[in-house]
């Protein structure tokens, strides 16, 4: 009882109306070094040329910028913790924001004063070039940059502050506007290719070679915040109506999603161009390898980092079984005669690198698997092997996929969206029956306490192996159409790095929620690309696995559970906050429920 | 008196465990099979490199007696990495992938002062403390870099989930690997010719090391001396341990958990440092890329020897090196596979494999904390 009294007093709340130099030389400090780090790695080159709003600001400035303004949200962010809130922010706080802004804009001020003073630096740090000193000074030279730079970013970061001093919801519309517009631009090449047959639209969105100009993003910035501001809670409705509790809004829900998809999948190919074919295409491939992943991480909770071992499984026996010039050994069948071969084969890899490790521990079965995605590629790759697989050659002249007498190939982009759609398709129908399965059950009691599963039964050897062999099944899927649609497989398609950006997809997009991981391989595959496949971004080269990897630290840091969460995941994910809620909902006084209920209660078996 | 029928049930349940524990499954005579196919390709390919040798093929007694040199040298690096993987895993119970990052930052700045001194002269002129310069840079920026990971990406993850942190530091891993890139280049620097005195080599007792393994050797077994003295006999070694055996009871004794913590990546990032200098001695050659292979096998190191154990991560690494080096043209050589040299990083990961399934804990035992014992 005293113990609950007391916290309020215990918990120090920040007065508003003291501007803590502390906290202000802390938040500024940081957000001057981000800026420095976007401009050292050369983020400011690459990003230049993709203009957000042609001519004032380009993608390079927005990422610049960003962090003096989220610098100055710190400030007017309100925090419940505990049932507590910190007291409203006022002025004073915009005015801490604008004095941490200021701090952080002198930082890179310094920099490219120290770049264009010392030349000699670029002989180890090739990118610290005057081209990167002149986009770091807006162009106004070094001495104009100390009083531009902090200026600028004192009044973003201001600006970053007031925007939390709105009401909730013009804070979202605002929000909704400002995505709208980056979307768009960033979307232009979609945009434009998609409504071909209405030119108006892109013509008025971007007039000025494919950038938007102030007065279209003006627009659809309005356009944007107006229906965001009227039509309050229609989306969010959805994407909560999909993790309901509720059986009926959840299935509604989950039919309208569908109907849409299906829409937009069977239509949008037709309207399409080649380029953007093709990078569905992609999408397609990191879809079907995420999904069998989600199998293996998401239900089973298997980390395993050497999936992309089991698409060069499937890439690699259908090119031996269906190429003419396959080294040694060619029986020459068609794709679909392979196909089944090539799922045993699979199927085979997964038994094969799931035995051993059935006994091994969590951390130890990541770098296991790694391992083996390791050796299959090295193996691949060796002379020792060439006569089979032909080493550095590859397998080439691998035939398309005959459907109705036409072959499906690289040459065919639409049939291949849509074949790559029909797999994708079934591999997310085969887990959304597996993950409601008995066998989709005993994955998740072992996944959340291995010892606790087997001691009620699961029998967790059975669940394991049916993991592996679910997920390499699914990659295999990949690998065969993979194969039939390059025509040609090298062992650098099936590099460590796929597997860590198939990783990312199940993490960013949430683990265990086929949704959320068909969400994230369109949202990062078709922006930022997979390893050897250009995204929207083209830019990007080799940055995207700095984005990558900075994804997924951020993922782990603020939201495990992904984007769109499995609800089950999440809660295991958050036990703590989930039991403290409990707590707290509990009246001091009164009994209240037990602490352990509520979590009992979602159990779905 | 208890007669047979009626003994105590704890004799009951021992019998029904240690009849559960004979009880063979296809899963246990598969990995038989594995490890007397491993057993029977090892000794195969043994066979097959006698004969050769005897037969005068191959590499000669000095070649071998070389390769071997080489192969304890860099199993030497291997085994100051492993530390680092070792001490964390000791202590915080979870593999920092990105430790190969720490190794590969100290290699990238180290070469910045090299090649600073080369080019004013100090290299040549006074070696050794050019390449004592060198140890100080990339030691001091390994453990900048193992210190600044560990605040910004493992603290707020403290008590998480054990593949949570794992995760985290796959990501930590690719940024480092990719700010790199982007701030050197992705292609190679090459450090400036090892200094006059390093380029000969040594005759000991009888044999012809190559001077720089020699150094290298030397520099991990004075290493190995420092960290032995730090770890047993400093107050902050003492608290490192505290805090390894147990976290909870350490912080109730009055040890600051969060700075031993710290000073635990900090002396694996110092480590790494020195093991950035043994590889710029060794291969000279560098780019963001450097310590993303090397990492991985030198977590195979310390498993090897043992998770959390110093000295066996030590010894892992040497073996790993031995095994790494010798072994592709030992025992593949031996099967008479060609092009043995593109297969030895499939050699370090069937070692890898195989001493993760077969022996978990390692050669000379795992020391975890109270929490992570399984």
């Amino acid at each position: 009882m005293t113990a609950v009294a007391t916290q309020p007093e215990a918990r120090a709340v920040r007065d508003p109306s003291r501007i803590e130099g502390r906290r202000v030389l802390k938040v500024g400090t940081l957000a001057g070094v981000a800026m420095i780090y976007v401009a050292a790695v050369g983020l400011l080159d690459t990003f230049n040329a993709r203009m957000i709003i042609s001519p004032i600001l380009s993608l390079a400035y927005l990422l610049f910028f960003a962090a003096p303004f989220l610098a100055g949200r710190v400030f007017t962010k309100r925090i419940e913790l505990e049932g507590i809130e910190t007291k409203p922010a006022t002025g004073a706080d915009v005015g801490a924001a604008a004095l941490a802004g200021l701090i952080a804009g002198l930082m890179p001020a310094l920099f490219a004063w120290a770049v264009n003073t010392f030349p000699d630096l670029r002989s180890t740090f090739p990118g610290w070039s005057p081209q990167m000193v002149d986009l770091l000074t807006l162009g106004r030279g070094v001495a104009a940059a100390f009083l531009l730079l902090p200026g600028i970013s004192a009044a973003v970061a201001a600006l970053g502050a007031a925007t939390g001093l709105l009401s909730k919801r013009v804070q979202k519309a605002l929000a909704a506007g400002t995505f709208t517009v980056i979307g768009l631009a960033l979307f232009s090449v979609v945009v434009d290719d998609f409504f071909d047959w209405f030119k108006a639209l892109p013509d008025f969105l971007y007039p000025n070679a494919g950038a938007m100009s102030i007065l279209s993003a003006a627009v659809s910035f309005v356009v944007a915040a107006g229906l965001a501001l009227l039509l309050p809670g229609r989306v969010p409705k959805f994407t909560t109506g999909l993790a309901s509790e509720d059986g009926a809004t959840r299935r509604r829900s989950t039919l309208i999603g569908a109907v849409i998809i299906l829409v937009i999948v069977l239509l949008v190919p037709r309207f399409l161009g080649g380029i953007l074919n093709e990078l569905l295409i992609n999408v397609g491939f990191f879809a079907l390898m995420a999904l069998g992943l989600n199998v293996v991480v998401g239900y089973a909770g298997l980390l395993d980092l050497g999936y992309v071992a089991f698409f060069a499984v499937g890439a690699y026996a259908t090119g031996v079984l269906t190429s003419p010039i396959s080294p040694t050994w060619d029986p020459m069948l068609s794709w679909w005669q392979a196909f089944p071969i090539v799922l045993a084969l699979a199927a085979l890899a997964g038994l094969f690198v799931g035995t051993p490790v059935l006994r091994m521990r969590g951390d130890y079965l990541a770098i296991v698997t790694l391992g083996f995605g390791e050796i299959v590629r090295l193996l691949l790759l060796s002379d020792w092997l060439s006569p089979y697989f032909g080493g550095a050659q590859g397998i080439r002249n691998i035939p398309g996929i005959p459907i109705f007498g036409q072959e499906v190939n690289v040459t065919t982009p639409v049939l291949m969206v849509y074949m790559v759609m029909a797999f994708v398709a079934l591999a997310a129908f085969i887990s959304w029956r597996l993950e409601h399965s008995r066998i989709g059950r005993a994955w998740a009691a072992m996944r959340e306490d291995e010892d606790v599963a087997e001691a009620v039964g699961v029998d967790t050897v059975k669940a394991k192996l049916t993991a592996f062999i679910t997920g390499a099944v699914i990659a295999s899927f990949a690998g065969a159409l993979f194969a039939a649609k390059v025509g040609s497989v090298f062992t650098n398609s099936f590099e460590i790095l796929v597997s860590i950006v198939i990783l990312v997809i199940v993490i960013v997009g949430g683990m265990g929620n086929i949704v959320g991981v068909l969400v994230g391989a369109v949202v990062l595959i078709g922006v930022l690309g997979g390893p050897n496949q250009p995204g929207l971004l083209q830019e990007l080269g080799e940055y995207k696995l700095l984005f990558y990897g900075a994804l997924l630290v951020f993922m782990m840091l603020k939201r495990p559970e992904g984007l769109l969460p499995s609800r089950r995941r999440q809660q295991e994910l958050h036990q703590d906050e989930f039991l403290q809620d409990a707590w707290l909902d509990r009246s001091p006084m009164a009994p209240g429920p037990s602490v352990a209920e509520p979590r009992g209660k979602d159990y779905e078996f | 008196m208890t007669t047979l029928d009626e003994l105590p049930p704890a004799v009951e349940e021992e019998k029904a465990r240690e009849r559960r524990a004979l009880r063979i499954t296809w899963v246990d005579l598969f990995l038989w099979g594995i490890r007397v196919a491993a057993i029977i390709v090892i000794l195969w390919g043994l066979i097959g490199s006698i004969q050769a040798f005897l037969a005068g093929e191959g590499l000669s007694a000095q070649g071998w007696r070389d390769l071997i040199i080489s192969s304890l040298a860099q199993g030497c690096m291997y085994g100051l990495l492993a530390l680092g993987y070792s001490m964390v895993y000791g202590v915080l119970g979870f593999i920092n992938f990105a430790h190969g990052e720490v190794f590969m930052s100290g290699t990238m700045v180290g070469f910045i002062a090299a090649n600073a001194m080369f080019e004013n002269g100090l290299w040549t002129a006074n070696p050794f403390l050019a390449l004592f310069i060198v140890l100080i840079v990339a030691m001091v920026t390994s453990t900048l870099t193992a210190v600044i990971i560990e605040r910004v990406a493992y603290r707020p993850l403290r008590g998480a989930p054990r593949l949570i942190p794992l995760i985290t530091s796959i990501g930590m891993s690719f940024f480092v690997q990719y700010t790199f890139a982007g701030l050197f280049g992705v292609g190679f620097s090459t450090y400036p010719q090892a200094p006059e005195i390093l380029a000969g080599s040594l005759n000991i007792l009888g044999l012809q090391v190559r001077t720089t393994q020699a150094a290298v050797i030397l520099i991990a077994i004075l290493s190995m001396i420092g960290l032995w003295y730090f770890v047993t006999k400093t107050r902050t070694g003492r608290a490192i341990r505290a805090v390894a055996e147990d976290k909870e009871i350490a912080g109730l004794m009055g040890i600051n958990v969060d700075r031993a913590i710290v000073s635990v990546f900090a002396v694996g990032g110092a480590m790494a440092g020195v093991a950035a200098l043994m590889w710029s001695l060794l291969f000279r050659s560098v780019n963001f890329f450097t310590g993303f292979f090397p990492g991985i096998k030198a977590f195979t190191a310390a498993v090897l020897g043992g998770i959390g154990n110093i000295a066996g991560a030590m010894g892992g690494g040497v073996l790993l090196g031995l095994f790494e080096g010798v072994g592709p043209l030992l025992i593949l050589g031996g099967l008479g596979i060609p092009g043995v040299s593109q297969l030895k990083d499939a050699v370090a990961f069937v070692a890898l494999v195989l001493v993760l399934v077969f022996r978990p804990s390692g050669l000379f035992g795992e020391r975890l904390g109270s929490e992570d014992r399984v």
